[in-house]
């Protein structure tokens, strides 16, 4: 089991109170996809992705975005279960979606960038080593049970 | 992974915007960098790596001094860091995979202190640069 410790603890959930997830959610996303393009392959059908801008623009992007860092919170509420809380996620990214765990990694790193550009000197060195250990464990409990 | 013309001029327009504070955000980097990833801390032994030192003031300036030389000779990264590029391979070794903790850290610096610049594309070009960067400085390792 993963120990944060009580300072973790707040500076996590003092920042995620203060994140618009469904604006963070969609950037990261809409990042993920034109920083890395060939993230793309996982949305077919999603529409126009055929440049930075229909990118950003495009409300199924916006949409899913939403929802993943949505489900992104359950982690921030369970911090000390994440790995439960993701058990069924995992199954599912690896026998129905067929996602590559590499691309959590790379989804928490956009993360926390986009968390530095909305919150600049607030994301304190000591607030970004949280967040990355966090983006760390959700990506190791998503791909915990793949086979 | 090659920079297309546009990713040389949104990494040049970094650089020209972020200007004489590059020494403050190369600092900055390895502040984080030690912060977020202690294991990273195992290859500055000699360093005092506390809040405001000299050292990582110091060090923070010259990893910054080479960015912007990288990002002045973009065409040919390879050339400008070549000496550098010995010292990772010959003295240094520093484990590949922490380049990419350096260039995270250096995004980071740069979207907490001027997120209107790293738009979603000028992100892409910086993050392609960094890589470039970390491959020509492992490139002789083996």
């Amino acid at each position: 089991m993963v120990h944060w410790s009580a300072e973790e603890k707040q500076l996590i959930a003092g920042l995620w109170a203060k994140v618009n997830v469904e604006e963070c959610g969609a950037e990261a996303l809409a990042r993920l996809l034109i920083v890395y393009p060939w993230t793309q392959r996982f949305f077919s059908n999603f529409g126009n992705l055929s440049s930075p801008t229909a990118i950003v623009g495009n409300p199924k992007v916006r949409a899913h975005g939403k929802k993943v860092l949505t489900s992104f919170g359950e982690a921030v509420k369970n911090l000390d279960n994440i790995k439960g809380t993701y058990s069924k996620l995992s199954e599912l990214h690896c026998e129905k979606l067929h996602v590559d765990p590499e691309n959590f990694r790379l989804l928490g790193d956009i993360l926390v960038i986009v968390l530095a550009s909305h919150f600049g000197r607030d994301f304190t060195p000591a607030c970004q080593f949280a967040w990355q250990k966090l983006v760390g464990v959700v990506a190791h409990a998503l791909a915990r049970k793949y086979h | 992974m090659v920079l297309s013309a546009s990713d040389k001029s949104h990494v040049k327009a970094v650089f020209s915007k972020i200007g004489g504070q590059a020494e403050e955000y190369g600092s900055e980097t390895l502040e984080r960098m030690f912060a977020a990833y202690p294991q990273t801390k195992t290859y500055f032994p000699h360093f005092d790596l506390g809040k405001g030192s000299a050292h990582v003031k110091a060090h923070g300036k010259k990893v910054a001094a080479a960015l912007v030389e990288a990002a002045n000779h973009i065409d040919d990264i390879a050339g400008a860091l070549s000496k550098l590029s010995d010292l990772h391979a010959q003295k240094l070794r520093v484990d590949p995979v922490n380049f990419k903790l350096l260039g995270q850290c250096f995004l980071v610096v740069v979207a907490s202190h001027q997120p209107a610049l790293l738009t979603p594309e000028v992100h892409a070009s910086l993050d392609k640069f960094l890589c470039a960067v970390g491959t020509v400085l492992t490139a002789k390792y083996r």
